[in-house]
């Protein structure tokens, strides 16, 4: 990872109750407070009922501070911290289509092979190319891929871990019931609704 | 266990978490809900005129008492109309639950009539929300609502019941305990940073305090005048901080900010340590950030993290509950005096004394009726106002002297806030005499709810000071917009005449002679009562510091100001 504490980017790590509603809290968060997300990944972790956010945002350190501060107010968001990107392990994985004759085939698996991405698709004029990186690593790599024509590309965003035992953090156990209440709040319940006159 | 309605189990989690005052407003969708008020004596329902209004009075109640204030509205425009209350007292971090209804579960999502997606509305203005879909989460929903509300950072917090599930039935049991994993509420600091501090504390020969509204939360005035004596330390209020320390007090130095006084501001631009407690660094307060003072180190005590570096940059900022931070502080700072800083901004405040005194002459001014309202009523009453002018005359002649006498709109800014909070306020203190100064441009946005006072036998004492202008907004046309009045020369009812159609008593006062004779009748009078003063048209409120200015660049008077 080239991006200093300092740089112009910062990754921040939440875990939130997967709930009905979480995603739209955190989008309205940036929306209201000017932050601009540059990407935003969430997946389930291998606690149940616990989803879990990697956010990068365009600005300072300062800036990603406050952003986990605020997301940290959220009463879903179960904790937020900014990943210093020296003690952090950052992926994304990308697909790019890429124009490819015959003929351009041979430096273009070159291109792959130095950047050990892979090809995942062939046809007589494009390749897919599959790479999973940092962030500068597939930039470099679609630098060198756009003379050829980049057809289409898409992204995941970034995920990131603490490097070492550290983890970000422990998720408190909840009960079943409590699971239940706060998984299933605002969504409607499975099953025939009662029947219920005025 | 037998199953009771959904409807029973809310007013049961009411009666659970103590609450024996709601503001409400009935419809459609909350029928079920007070098909079931009569089974509940001990919860007084006060019907408003307008949702709005509910949510101010329940902002009122909980500022007057330290409680949870309650307000309750139907679906669709009842919810919508709810809106500048939740943010108004979400804004001000006042502990306030809102309970609407909706549609019926199987119509929610389908424009139905009068449906909105409330929960989607509040999100961004609340503390958390809710959406609850069946009968047996409602004891939860309420727990936590109620906790979340009343508990760290106070504020507002929503809850949204559809129709059906008031209906449905389902056990009721009230939960032991709660857990909320992504909220833990912090008390005491950590000792570090408290060392960090009085270390910083224990040099300066300059230090000052900005006490904000969380000395008044978390019920630390106490607290806060044991640290300021044995640290010697002079105190400057925010708006919402005031009755955090009596004004006699020697260590008390008044407002700070935008219309605070020469000395206080200057006071704060002139501090080589300043110790901010429950506030927010806000810019009303601060003016402009960069240059309130550089060099001053700052320490930062907030209950809510993401305040600290927010606006300001802090070299200590400490979190936790203010009360117990300055037990904390108290503890470990050394005892100090500093008789040159304080000689110092005594002197400023003999120098420009002026510039916040009542004006002489013989007019009837609104900072005259104010200075009498207050030496009248004393500092057990309760004092409210709505936004412009006035308020800022009433936080500068108020006399604000406990906390949670005064009971003003701060972040939100709020015209209309006057009545309905004093409505609210006098609920929750029916021992004590609540006066509410209006500006006639605020009285007019919710009057209405003169018939709440009188159905619900709230003896509000009403005095507006009527110039016949948006006052505020007038100041601001004369003194930016190069004296271009547009949209704020008003006319105005007879105000007596509104008094006489509600059945309440009116006063009018044209002159200096009559305030005390009138501000005597109101109290004598089983309220509410009316009083309408008719005060000087011109008249600017006084220090001024513009918005986007420095601290430092207090404006006096008029002439200062470049205006003749």
């Amino acid at each position: 990872m080239k991006v200093s504490r300092n740089g112009s980017r910062q990754t921040i790590a939440a875990l939130v109750e997967d709930r009905p509603g979480v995603l739209t809290r955190v989008a309205s968060l940036f929306r209201r407070r000017g932050y601009n997300i540059e990407s935003l990944a969430v997946g389930t972790t291998d606690e149940q009922g616990v989803s879990r956010m990697t956010i990068v945002v365009e600005g300072t350190s300062e800036v990603g501070d406050q952003v986990a501060k605020q997301l940290d107010k959220l009463i879903d968001v179960i904790n937020a911290a900014v990943l210093d990107s020296t003690e952090s392990i950052e992926r994304e994985l990308a697909l790019i289509k890429v124009m490819a004759r015959p003929d351009q085939r041979r430096e273009i698996l070159d291109v792959v092979e130095i950047f050990r991405a892979s090809v995942v698709d062939l046809s007589v004029s494009s390749l897919i190319i599959q790479i999973t990186a940092a962030n500068e690593t597939i930039e470099a790599l679609t630098d060198n891929l756009r003379p050829y024509g980049i057809l289409e590309m898409v992204r995941t965003g970034a995920i990131a871990l603490v490097r070492g035992e550290d983890t970000t953090q422990v998720v408190e156990f909840e009960d079943d019931e409590l699971r239940r209440f706060h998984m299933e709040s605002g969504r409607i319940p499975t099953g025939q609704l009662p029947h219920l006159s005025d | 266990m037998s199953k009771i309605s959904g409807a029973d189990i809310v007013l049961r989690c009411l009666q659970e978490l103590g609450v024996d005052t709601l503001f409400g407003y009935p419809g459609g969708v909350v029928l079920p809900l007070y098909d079931r008020f009569p089974q509940y004596p001990d919860i007084n329902h006060i019907l408003v005129r307008h949702e709005q209004a509910a949510g101010h009075a329940a902002d009122g109640y909980a500022r007057a008492s330290g409680k949870l204030g309650v307000a309750l509205a139907t679906s669709g425009p009842g919810a919508t109309n709810l809106v500048t209350a939740i943010t108004n007292a979400h804004m001000d971090s006042v502990p306030t639950l809102f309970i609407t209804g909706n549609v019926t579960r199987s119509l929610l999502g389908k424009d139905g009539f009068q449906e909105a997606d409330i929960t989607g509305i509040t999100m961004p203005t609340v503390k958390h929300n809710y959406l609850v879909m069946r009968p047996d989460d409602l004891a939860y929903a309420f727990k936590e609502a109620a906790y979340i509300a009343t508990t760290g950072r106070p504020g507002a917090v929503h809850i949204d019941i559809p129709k059906d599930v008031f209906i449905e039935e389902a056990e009721f049991s009230w939960p032991e305990t709660i857990n909320v994993r992504g909220y833990n509420p912090p008390s005491t600091a950590e000792q570090d940073s408290i060392q960090q501090a009085a270390e910083i504390i224990d040099q300066s020969e300059r230090p000052l305090i900005f006490a904000g509204h969380g000395i008044i939360l978390s019920d630390a005035a106490d607290d806060l005048r044991k640290f300021a004596e044995k640290s010697g330390t002079p105190v400057v209020n925010t708006l919402l901080g005031l009755g955090s320390i009596a004004p006699d007090h020697v260590l008390s130095y008044g407002m700070m900010g935008m219309h605070g006084s020469y000395w206080a501001n200057h006071a704060a631009s002139n501090a080589d340590v300043i110790i901010g407690l429950g506030m927010r660094m806000d810019d009303r307060a601060l003016g402009r950030f960069e240059d309130m003072n550089p060099t001053a180190k700052i320490i930062h005590v907030d209950i809510d993290p993401a305040e600290h570096q927010k606006n300001l940059e802090t070299h200590v900022p400490i979190v936790g509950n203010v009360c117990d931070v300055l037990k904390q502080l108290t503890n470990t700072v050394q005892k100090a005096t500093h008789p040159d800083w304080l000689s110092w901004i005594d002197d400023l405040r003999i120098g420009h004394r002026a510039s916040m005194s009542v004006p002489e002459g013989p007019e009837l001014t609104a900072q005259y009726a104010i200075a009498r309202i207050a030496d009248y009523i004393g500092t057990e009453s309760v004092l409210c106002t709505g936004v412009g002018q006035h308020q800022m005359w009433s936080a500068q002649f108020g006399a604000i002297s406990r906390p949670r006498q005064f009971i003003t709109s701060g972040g939100l800014g709020t015209m209309g806030f006057e009545v309905p909070a004093a409505m609210g306020a006098q609920a929750a203190c029916p021992d004590r005499s609540v006066w509410t100064i209006c500006g006639d441009g605020g009285f007019q946005m919710t009057f209405q709810e003169i018939g709440t006072m009188v159905d619900a036998k709230l003896p509000v004492r009403m005095a507006i000071m009527n110039n016949c202008y948006l006052g505020m907004v007038r100041q601001w046309q004369e003194l930016f917009y190069d004296q271009n009045l547009v949209d704020v020369d008003i006319s105005q009812p007879d105000f007596l005449k509104i008094a006489e159609a509600y059945g309440i008593k009116g006063i009018r006062v044209d002159n200096q002679e009559d305030v005390d004779a009138a501000i005597e009748e109101a109290e004598a009078t089983e309220g509410p009562v009316l009083i309408d003063f008719r005060v000087v048209r011109q008249d600017n409120v006084w220090p001024m510091v513009p918005a986007g200015a420095a601290l430092s660049e207090t404006i006096e008077s008029a002439e200062e100001s470049g205006m003749s």
